[in-house]
């Protein structure tokens, strides 16, 4: 060596910018796909396949499609034709509300979006206050519009509820129903009074232990058979119930999952300056349990959005079932590729939105740092 | 609030306790403790780890229930019944080894949050006293970050801010230095030494026996659940009286 390094350095080193790492598209293809041979073979190989099995789809759905038309004559029968959805639309939306109250729905699912944007923009002020507003007006006034009978409304039974009101409605109510549940469930379960922790593991891990279809044959077909004839519950309203149990079990071992991740600390500390068990676990623990376990809360939410499709075999006509109808329809045999794929689309663009939000808004919770 | 329910006098202890008996399970890790201490008072206490000491001043606070024996703080008597717990932890604040900082609040939160809940304060009352405190342990330009942009030192003086916000008539520390990096101790300790100086009753767990040395009325020595000896730190560190704290001492100042 020319020269050893000094005993004690006397000039601290400046920090100094890092190297220039920008490669271009040309750098990126190089380095990620092309770096050798085997990596070549393996992305030329995987390319083509894409390709072939994605062309004969995009063809079929959109360079040969038909999509203007209002009946089955415009259909050219090369590719898709998307004529059936849009000549079925309204009732793929509606199903068989009538159409002269359909105003009423329309509002409602303006009021849900426009409250579901305000909550969603971290811009628009008053979020509490729109908070409650949508947890408890808004139910209200949902269901009077939709289910009418008063204020001069037509009355609309449920039966004639159908489409993709339905399928939102039953959605909503079991999102909205199923997160609190779950989180007194597990708060429940993790108690230390003997009976509220026995109820909540009992309720808990029957509702687990059953698959939904049985919970929904059991509240359509069983249930009648212990209240007295007199009352007669809404079959809707029995699947609706009978989904917020179901899911709020899995919603509360998610919820427990991330109470038990949280510090023992977090609660001491809590209980050291004086606050209420309530207190504790609304300002301190749940906050922090809850944002640990959004991904688990949305995933349950994803599989709880579609399997609201179940409801269609207790004979109510969701966004699916409504669809399949349609492919009965003797003017619009041999549709079912259309109707499905559409059925998918519109709910994987709903499960898609909700996945893209939560990551959103866990990376807008995060603090950046543990304790 | 627990000013009417307990009546002061300043010949009265702060905290009386008496024949002190708690298990884990069989392990009986509280044994026959019996201890007074007066306002104003400040107590450092040690002993080899597994002794009772963190045990014994987390019962003070009801953090642990004991089994037997009597714990009365600030004139009112501690019972299972929540109201009275609550009584007892609005007069006693608590520093802990792992700070227990909330990580999803900023500092300036952290230590408003009790204020609002507990004590029904307004939201800019509890800013103004918490920026008060943050200011006396020299944090108060941290007051908008979170708990985890803070080093281990900083933190600790936040967590001890956020007790005394509740202004509480008892601090307890428990080993508030002993998670720290060794640079970090000595801002900690100033601050507690200054909380000293101002007279607050103090219990502390501790190994710093630099500062029992200098604010230390008294220093309590645990082991195997019960007091051995407790002396004023000259005549502890001394002339200690049992061949117990004699072994302790040499381990601990030994190197």
């Amino acid at each position: 060596m020319a020269s050893s390094p000094t005993p004690v350095r006397t000039q601290m080193i400046e920090a100094r910018e890092p190297p220039d790492q920008r490669r271009g598209v040309l750098g990126w293809l190089r380095a990620n796909l092309f770096s050798g041979p085997l990596n070549s073979l393996v992305s030329i190989v995987t390319i083509a396949l894409l390709v072939r099995l994605l062309w004969p789809f995009l063809e079929w759905s959109l360079f040969d499609a038909d999509w203007l038309g209002s009946s089955r004559d415009a259909c050219s029968g090369d590719g898709a034709c998307w004529v059936f959805i849009s000549a079925r639309f309204e009732s793929i939306v509606y199903g068989f509300y009538p159409e002269a109250a359909r105003w009423r729905v329309d509002l409602v699912f303006a009021m849900l979006a426009v409250l579901i944007a305000w909550l969603a923009l971290p811009r628009l002020p008053a979020k509490p206050w729109v908070g409650l507003f949508a947890l408890v007006g808004f139910p209200v006034i949902a269901y009077f519009l939709l289910v009418g009978g008063h204020f001069g409304l037509m009355d609309v039974p449920t039966r004639e509820w159908g489409g993709l009101m339905l399928t939102l409605t039953v959605a909503v109510v079991g999102i909205v129903g199923s997160l609190p549940i779950g989180v007194l469930l597990a708060l429940g379960r993790r108690s230390t009074m003997p009976l509220v922790k026995g109820v909540s593991v009992i309720f808990i891990e029957f509702w687990r232990g059953v698959p939904l279809i049985t919970v929904l044959f059991m509240a359509s077909v069983m249930l009648p058979l212990f209240v007295p004839s007199e009352i007669e519950f809404d079959k809707l309203l029995r699947a609706l119930i009978g989904i917020m149990f179901f899911w709020s079990a899995y919603m509360a071992e998610v919820v427990r999952g991330g109470l038990q991740a949280i510090d023992k600390g977090q609660n001491e500390a809590g209980q050291a300056l004086g606050l209420s068990y309530w207190q504790r676990m609304g300002l301190i623990i749940l906050p922090q349990a809850l944002k640990l376990v959004i991904p688990g809360i949305v995933n349950t939410f994803i599989s709880l959005f579609k399997d609201t499709s179940l409801v269609l075999i207790i004979g109510l006509f969701d966004l699916l079932a409504i669809i399949r109808a349609g492919l009965t329809d003797t003017d619009w045999l041999g549709f079912a590729m259309e109707g499905y794929v559409f059925a998918a689309l519109v709910y994987w663009v709903f499960c898609f939105s909700m996945s893209r939000y939560s990551q959103y808004i866990e990376r807008r919770l995060h603090t950046g740092h543990k304790r | 609030m627990s000013e009417a329910s307990a009546p002061r006098h300043d010949s009265e202890p702060m905290i009386e306790i008496k024949r002190l008996n708690k298990w884990y399970g069989d392990f009986h890790v509280l044994r026959d403790i019996d201890l007074s201490v007066a306002r104003g008072e400040r107590i450092v206490i040690c002993g080899p780890s597994g002794s009772g000491k963190s045990t014994m001043i987390r019962c003070i606070n009801h953090l642990e229930a004991h089994q037997q024996g009597e714990i009365v703080v600030g004139g009112v008597t501690m019972t299972q019944d929540i109201k009275r717990i609550e009584q007892i932890r609005r007069q006693v604040g608590m520093v802990f080894q792992h700070f227990n900082l909330f990580p999803h609040l900023t500092v300036l939160e952290n230590c408003c949050l009790s204020q609002i809940w507990v004590q029904k304060k307004p939201r800019r009352e509890a800013e103004k006293t918490a920026m008060e405190f943050l200011d006396r342990v020299q944090i108060a330009n941290q007051a908008k970050k979170y708990p985890g942009q803070l080093s281990g030192g900083q933190q600790q003086r936040v967590a001890i801010a956020r007790a005394l916000c509740m202004r509480p008539e008892v601090m307890l520390f428990d080993e508030p230095t002993s998670a720290l990096d060794p640079e970090m101790i000595k801002e900690v300790l100033d601050v507690m030494v200054e909380l000293a100086r101002e007279g607050m009753t103090m219990l502390c767990v501790t190994h710093e026996m630099g500062f029992a040395k200098t604010v230390a009325d008294r220093v309590i020595f645990m082991d195997q659940g019960q007091i051995i000896e407790q002396a004023p730190p000259e005549r502890f560190f001394n002339e200690p009286r049992s061949e117990r704290t004699r072994t302790f001492l040499s381990q601990i100042l030994g190197h």
